[in-house]
C-alpha cells in the first residue's frame, strides 16, 4: 500500500502545474468570485457585525461609566463566583475527565458504545432542563430532600448545585478532545516503557501524558469557556440571589431585564472577550508548537 | 492510583492476563462519576414525569402554550439547519479551494462562536437588531421586519451559535479528496457543476448530514441566547426550553417534566443517530 503511494504522490507533483492550468481554463472566474463574497458577506454579516455592535454598544453607553459599573461590588462578586465554580469544575474534569476517556478508549465493556454516545447528552439537552433535574434531585421536595437535611447540606439554590450543574454541561468537552488523541497514539510506547521497566506511573506521566498534553490543554481550554458562559442551569439550580448566587452570566440577565445596559453590556463584553481569548489564545499556541 | 493506570492499559493488550482489581477501579471510578453526573439526573426526570402515567405526559405536551412552544423549537431549528448546511458547504469548498486575501482571518471567525457564551451572543443580537437600535429600527420600519422577540431573532442566533458545525465537518474531508478524480472529470468533458455533483458532493454526504443533525441537536437545546432575543412570549415566540422554565418557576412540575421528557427523547435520539452515521463513516 504505501509503497503504491509514493509513485502516486510524485506523479501528483510533476503533473501539479498542468493540473491547476486546466483547473484555471475550466473553473468559471465569476462563479469563484462570487462563492468567495458570499461566505465573506454571510461570516461578515452573521459573525463579525454582531461583535462590532457589542464594541459600539459599550462605546455608546460610554466607557467611564461602564468602568463604573464593572466595579461595583455586586457585579465584581458575581464575576468572582463564576471564576471560582470554572476552576473548580476544570479541575474535577481535568482528572475525572481523563479517566472517563482512557477507560472508553482502552476498556472493553458490554455498553461501552452506548456510553460513548450518552457522552454528547449535554451538548444537545437544554441547559433549563438540566437545572431542573437536579432541582428534581436536590430541591426542597427533591429525592435526596431528607439525605440533605439530615446532613445539613444545601444543594439547591447553593454553590455545589451550581457546580454540579456546570460539571454536567461542560461533561463532554474533555473527554471528545482525548479520545482521538488517545485512540491515534495506541499503545506500543506504553508497553516499551512498561518492558524496560517502569512503573504505572511513570509510563503515564512520561509516555502517555506528554503525547495527550495539548489535546488535555485544549480541552481545559474548552470546558474552562463553557463553565464560564454557563446560564440556564445555573439559573434554575441556583435561582440568581444577588450577591449569593448570581454568576456573571446571571448579572448581565438581570441587569438587561433592569434596562441597566452599561452594565450588561460591558459585562458580556469582558466575559465574551475573556473566553474567545483563552480558547484562541491555547487553539494558537498548540498550532505553533505542531509547526 | 498508580498501578490502575498501568493496568488499564495492560489489560488491552491481548493474550496477557489482566490484573484485575486495579484494571476494575479506574473502569468502576470512572463508570460511577459517569453515572453521577450524568445518567442518574436523565433517569430521575422520567421517574417524575411518568409519576402519573403516559396520558397526563401527553396531555401536559399537548395543552396549546407546550405544544406551539415545541412546535416553534422544532421549525426554527430545521430552519436554520437547512441555511446552515448550505452556507457550511460553500464556506468549507471556499476555505478548502480558493485563495484571497483575509483567508486565514476567515478561517479564524468560524471558531468564534464556539468560545462566546450564548448568552453574550443573545446580547449582541440584541444590539444589532433591537427595536431601538438603528439597524433594527430600519429593517422595521422600511421592510416591516421585526427581528428581535420574533422568530427570526431565534433562526439568526442559531445560525450563528451553530455556524462551525457544518463547516468543520465537511473541511477535513474536502481536504482529502483527491482531485485527480476531478480532473479526470474535466478532461471527459463534464463541465464544473456536473463535476461538483458527481464527483465532489457523493462522499461529502455523510459529513454534511452529521453537521447538519449535529447542529439541529444543539439548536433544540439552546436557551441563552434564545431567552435574550426572542422575548418569551407564549404562543408566539417562546421556545419549549424558555416554556420549561417558565413551568420550573411557576412549580407546575408535571408541565416542566413532560416537556423535559420531550427534549430529552429528541436530543437522545439525535445523539445516537449522529453517532451512527459516525461510525458508519469511519467503517465505509
Amino acid at each position: 500500500m504505501e509503497i503504491a503511494e509514493i509513485p502516486a504522490a510524485a506523479v501528483q507533483t510533476a503533473s501539479r502545474s498542468f493540473q491547476s492550468r486546466m483547473r484555471d481554463q475550466r473553473s468559471n472566474v465569476w462563479v469563484r468570485r462570487g462563492l468567495i463574497a458570499l461566505v465573506l458577506l454571510y461570516v461578515g454579516g452573521l459573525i463579525l457585525m454582531p461583535l462590532i455592535a457589542l464594541v459600539a454598544g459599550v462605546i455608546e453607553a460610554g466607557v467611564g461609566q461602564a468602568l463604573q459599573e464593572l466595579s461595583k461590588p455586586d457585579v465584581l462578586s458575581a464575576f468572582w463566583l463564576t471564576l471560582w465554580i470554572s476552576v473548580l469544575v476544570v479541575c474535577v474534569h481535568a482528572v475525572f475527565g481523563t479517566l472517563v476517556a482512557w477507560v472508553l478508549v482502552r476498556h472493553r465493556f458490554p455498553g461501552r458504545n452506548l456510553l460513548n454516545a450518552l457522552i454528547d447528552m449535554p451538548f444537545a439537552l437544554s441547559a433549563v432542563v438540566v437545572g431542573y433535574m437536579l432541582l428534581l434531585l436536590f430541591g426542597r421536595n427533591g429525592m435526596l430532600a431528607p439525605v440533605l437535611q439530615a446532613l445539613d447540606i444545601q444543594v439547591a439554590f447553593a454553590v455545589p448545585g451550581m457546580v454540579l450543574a456546570t460539571l454536567f454541561v461542560t461533561f463532554p468537552f474533555m473527554v471528545r478532545e482525548l479520545v482521538p488523541v488517545l485512540e491515534n497514539f495506541g499503545v506500543q510506547q506504553e508497553m516499551a516503557a512498561a518492558t524496560l521497566g517502569a512503573n504505572g506511573w511513570q509510563t503515564f506521566w512520561r509516555v502517555t501524558f506528554p503525547a495527550l498534553r495539548w489535546g488535555f490543554i485544549y480541552g481545559l481550554s474548552l470546558t474552562f469557556a463553557r463553565a464560564l458562559g454557563e446560564f440556564g442551569a445555573v439559573l434554575v439550580i441556583g435561582g440568581g440571589v444577588q450577591g449569593k448566587t448570581e454568576t456573571a452570566t446571571l448579572y448581565i440577565f438581570r441587569a438587561l431585564d433592569d434596562r441597566q445596559y452599561a452594565g450588561a453590556y460591558s459585562a458580556a463584553l469582558v466575559l465574551g472577550l475573556f473566553s474567545l481569548l483563552l480558547v484562541m489564545g491555547t487553539d494558537f499556541l498548540r498550532r505553533k508548537e505542531k509547526v | 492510583m498508580t498501578s490502575a493506570v498501568v493496568d488499564g492499559n495492560l489489560g488491552a493488550r491481548p493474550g496477557r492476563a489482566p490484573l484485575p482489581w486495579g484494571r476494575w477501579g479506574v473502569r468502576a471510578v470512572a463508570l460511577s462519576y459517569l453515572a453521577v453526573i450524568l445518567i442518574i439526573p436523565l433517569l430521575v426526570i422520567f421517574q417524575d414525569g411518568l409519576r402519573e402515567g403516559l396520558g397526563e405526559l401527553w396531555r401536559q405536551v399537548t395543552l396549546p402554550v407546550a405544544w406551539h412552544a415545541l412546535k416553534l423549537t422544532l421549525w426554527t431549528a430545521a430552519l436554520m439547519t437547512v441555511i446552515n448546511t448550505v452556507m457550511g458547504l460553500v464556506t468549507a469548498y471556499v476555505l478548502v479551494r480558493y485563495e484571497f486575501p483575509g483567508k486565514s482571518l476567515l478561517n479564524s471567525l468560524i471558531d468564534l462562536p464556539l468560545s462566546i457564551p450564548t448568552l453574550v451572543t443573545g446580547v449582541m443580537f440584541v444590539i444589532l437588531y433591537g427595536p431601538q437600535q438603528a439597524l433594527g429600527a430600519w429593517l422595521k420600519d422600511n421592510l416591516g421586519f421585526q427581528v428581535i422577540f420574533a422568530p427570526p431573532g431565534i433562526v439568526l442566533v442559531l445560525l450563528f451559535i451553530t455556524f462551525p458545525f457544518v463547516v468543520r465537518t465537511v473541511q477535513p474531508v474536502l481536504l482529502e479528496l483527491d482531485r485527480i478524480q476531478e480532473d479526470a472529470a474535466a478532461t471527459l468533458g463534464a463541465g464544473s457543476w456536473t463535476i461538483f455533483r458527481r464527483i465532489i458532493l457523493p462522499p461529502l454526504l455523510l459529513p454534511v448530514l452529521s453537521g447538519g443533525l449535529l447542529s439541529f441537536a444543539r439548536a433544540i437545546g439552546e436557551f441563552g441566547s434564545i431567552v435574550i432575543v426572542a422575548g418569551n412570549i407564549p404562543l408566539y415566540s417562546q421556545t419549549a426550553a424558555v416554556y420549561v422554565l417558565g413551568e420550573v418557576e411557576s412549580e407546575n412540575r408535571l408541565g416542566a417534566s413532560a416537556v423535559s421528557i420531550v427534549m430529552i427523547a429528541i436530543a437522545l435520539s439525535l445523539v445516537l443517530l449522529v453517532d451512527f452515521l459516525h461510525r458508519r463513516s469511519q467503517r465505509g
